[in-house]
């Protein structure tokens, strides 16, 4: 794993407030001397931003897996009418 | 019906979240948007066959959703025996008197556009996550909107840890190439 993709998953880990102090500052310094990782991780931490601020939902797998049950029941009824 | 034959087998991995979303929105309750998803869902497996096609199925499912949503509120309205219209004036102290004038809404206030705006990025967050792999999406969302703990997460998929980071760090570039040109003004 190069510098890039260590930083990549630190930034990751950030954005869920997982990363270290020690991961935290050789982050800070690889986005110091590495343009790419520098935008990466100012999209990065607008991604968090903009999902914050969106409010997302969603439904858990178990209310998937009724839904599925329930869509399937109605299906095979009305095809066997 | 080529392209926009109806598959319900997909239809709850594929619009299952979006619909809830729109839904949350719209009746701020997630076991009522639950319920609602549901029979928009079992009204549109049963009236299938007056799918014409010319819309796409998340389009046409929103159109019937719209209508549970206004069902739901007339529901709940003539249950209460009638719709009301209750004039509440502001029981706040500081206000020099009941004057109405005082609660209508600010012209200048940006707040409601926020919300729209809001509700429209949720729908765009949405429709990208639909396109990642479905494990990536799994794991993306338990994370990031169920807020499930890393090693939770681990437990319940039977993946350790780095491989976890990996899927969160595809899903995330794949996020932000999505909503690249809508979202991101960088």
């Amino acid at each position: 794993m190069n510098s890039c993709e260590k930083a990549a998953i630190i930034c990751n880990k950030a954005q869920y407030n997982e990363a270290t102090l020690i991961e935290k500052i050789k982050l800070k310094f690889h986005i110091f001397i590495c343009e790419k990782c520098y935008h990466f991780s100012k999209k990065n931490a607008k991604l968090t931003h903009l999902c914050n601020k969106a409010k997302l939902e969603s439904l858990s797998e178990k209310d998937k897996e009724n839904l599925k049950e329930v869509l399937n029941k109605t299906s095979n009824a009305l095809h066997t009418k | 019906m080529t392209s926009h034959s109806l598959k319900p087998d997909v239809w709850v991995d594929q619009y299952a979240d979006y619909l809830f979303n729109y839904a949350v929105s719209r009746v701020s309750d997630a076991e009522i948007a639950k319920d609602i998803v549901q029979e928009t869902f079992l009204a549109g497996l049963k009236s299938a066959k007056n799918f014409k096609g010319d819309a796409s199925e998340r389009t046409w499912l929103i159109a019937i959703l719209k209508r549970k949503v206004i069902d739901h509120y007339r529901k709940i309205n003539s249950k209460k025996g009638k719709a009301e219209v209750r004039m509440t004036y502001s029981s706040s102290v500081d206000s020099e008197g009941d004057w109405l004038e005082e609660q209508v809404a600010d012209p200048f206030s940006t707040l409601e556009n926020d919300v729209i705006e809001n509700e429209e990025l949720g729908l765009a967050i949405q429709e990208c996550i639909v396109k990642l792999p479905k494990k990536q999406a799994r794991v993306f969302q338990m994370k990031t909107i169920q807020g499930v703990s890393t090693e939770d997460i681990c437990n319940e998929l039977e993946i350790n840890p780095s491989n976890l980071w990996v899927m969160i760090h595809r899903s995330r570039s794949a996020l932000m190439e999505c909503l690249n040109k809508n979202w991101f003004n960088v």
